[in-house]
């Protein structure tokens, strides 16, 4: 997941820097991240995954990292699947 | 939760209705020569009404944002300038408010804004950015205990008369444009060298002029948040909640005028219902519609406040962005109608009907963060973040 995670982020997330430089824990915000391209990040996930984000997961928390990120999709996996 | 009847402070609307009487008695003045209203400004400091967002274990009131609001809308009906140079003062103070706190150096500064009344300035305007807040090219530079900074600031409001100003950078010389920081320099610690001259159709008063600031000081005074969550928690939705108490007062007084005007009307001619009565009617419905806007979306704020993962969320962030988009662009339309009630009185300056300052002031509600930037963020938010069906949720 996260793989995919960083391929949609080097894409879509506008980053002065390359994903490849960036740890799992990096703060993306610090890295870059505009708000813009969050939104173009989100999107992209809710494609990739066939998912949609609640609203109460669209906050500067869910996508402050690429384990964040991790975090924030499974639990809403892991939420279909045990519905 | 009626919040208006909860104005708690200690005579905070007697307080505010002192300044409000002196800064109306110069309003004309202040306006005519684009001057600061020290008059207004000096009676704010004579008070205490500085201090009064600060918690009350620091010396403050613990004043609420419908509290401040409140005296936003007091002082604007009088003159515009002044209350905007209040509500910014106290837009700066919920940075420190909202995440200086358990700092030492800046509680000990919030102690000395409640003793000393002091007066805080921004600084977010840069050249070759323009009012886009999120972004800077300027880094502050630490070097051990001291931080240094040079900023080409376009846009400082009362910087020549702050005591001192709060003023956003890059949090390093390597930082994204994104990565920012907000430092407190006190008015001994900077040096502002001007290059632009305040010289616009309304808010005169606030005497933004540009400047070349450059600064140095110990960086404790750095906030230690860094400014993405300062903006998103507090500054963004203070701004549009103090800026929109402010704006509604002009309308309201805007309107007070019409309705004095209709009144003399219908007292010349026993009677008959003067010609602008209906228009006043259409004009109060309206003046009610933004009231209810900012109530609400103060209510809102309250009740984030104590959640920061709802202060950050998206639905917070659309709904702060609605109250500023829907109170700016209304209270041209309801100035507009007063104007049409009181005729040529209204239009011509120095009559008791006078509105052109009204109308000139309101005009800079729409591009104080401009309202184009703000609908295309909510729209880039609008591509994920899904509307509330509910009528009260």
């Amino acid at each position: 997941m996260k793989d995919k995670i960083r391929e949609l982020l080097g894409k879509l997330g506008g980053l002065p820097v390359a994903v490849d430089t960036l740890a799992d824990s990096a703060d993306l915000y610090a890295a870059g991240l505009s708000s813009f391209a969050s939104v173009q990040l989100m999107l992209g996930i809710e494609d990739a995954f066939d998912i949609e984000f609640p609203d109460h997961l669209l906050n500067r928390k869910s996508f402050a990292s690429i384990d964040a990120i991790a975090e924030t999709v499974s639990a809403i996996v892991e939420g279909r699947e045990a519905a | 939760m009626n919040m208006m009847s909860e104005i708690r402070g200690a005579g905070l609307v007697e307080r505010a209705r002192e300044v409000a009487a002196v800064a109306a008695k110069h309003a004309d003045a202040v306006d005519k020569e684009g001057r600061f209203p020290h008059e207004a400004v000096a009676a704010m400091k004579s008070a205490r009404l500085f201090g009064i967002q600060i918690p009350i274990l620091l010396g403050g009131e613990g004043a609420t944002i419908a509290e401040i609001a409140e005296v936003c809308s007091i002082i604007a009906q009088e003159c515009a300038s002044s209350a905007m140079i209040f509500a910014m003062h106290h837009i700066k103070l919920s940075s420190c408010v909202s995440h200086g706190m358990g700092d030492e150096w800046h509680e000990a500064f919030m102690h000395r804004i409640v003793r000393e009344q002091l007066l805080l300035g921004s600084a977010t305007t840069e050249a070759g950015i323009g009012g886009n807040l999120r972004n800077s090219i300027c880094a502050i530079e630490v070097d051990g205990d001291v931080c240094r900074l040079t900023k080409e600031a376009t846009v400082i409001s009362y910087g020549k008369q702050a005591d001192a100003i709060l003023i956003t950078s890059r949090a390093h010389k390597d930082a994204a444009s994104t990565d920012q920081v907000m430092t407190v320099f006190l008015k001994d610690q900077y040096t502002l060298e001007q290059t632009h001259v305040w010289d616009t159709l309304g808010m005169r008063g606030t005497c933004s002029d540009g400047f070349l600031f450059k600064a140095e000081a110990p960086s404790v005074q750095i906030l230690p948040k860094p400014f993405a969550e300062i903006a998103a928690e507090s500054m963004l939705a203070t701004c549009h909640l103090l800026w929109s108490g402010v704006w509604y007062g002009i309308a309201l007084n805007a309107v007070t005028r019409a309705q004095a005007f209709v009144r003399a009307a219908a007292r010349a001619n026993p009677g008959t219902t003067p010609p602008g009565a209906l228009r006043l009617a259409e004009a109060t419905a309206e003046l009610h519609l933004i009231k209810s806007n900012v109530i609400a979306g103060m209510e809102r704020f309250e009740a984030a406040k104590e959640d920061p993962a709802q202060l950050s969320s998206m639905g917070f962030a659309v709904a702060m962005n609605n109250v500023k988009i829907a109170t700016s662009q209304k209270i041209l339309s309801v100035i507009n109608q007063a104007m049409m009630i009181c005729g040529i009185a209204g239009y011509k300056n120095g009559t008791p009907y006078s509105l052109g300052r009204h109308l000139r002031d309101a005009h800079s509600a729409q591009l104080m963060i401009s309202n184009d930037r703000i609908l295309s963020n909510t729209a880039t938010m609008l591509t994920v973040h899904k509307l509330d069906t509910s009528l009260l949720g």
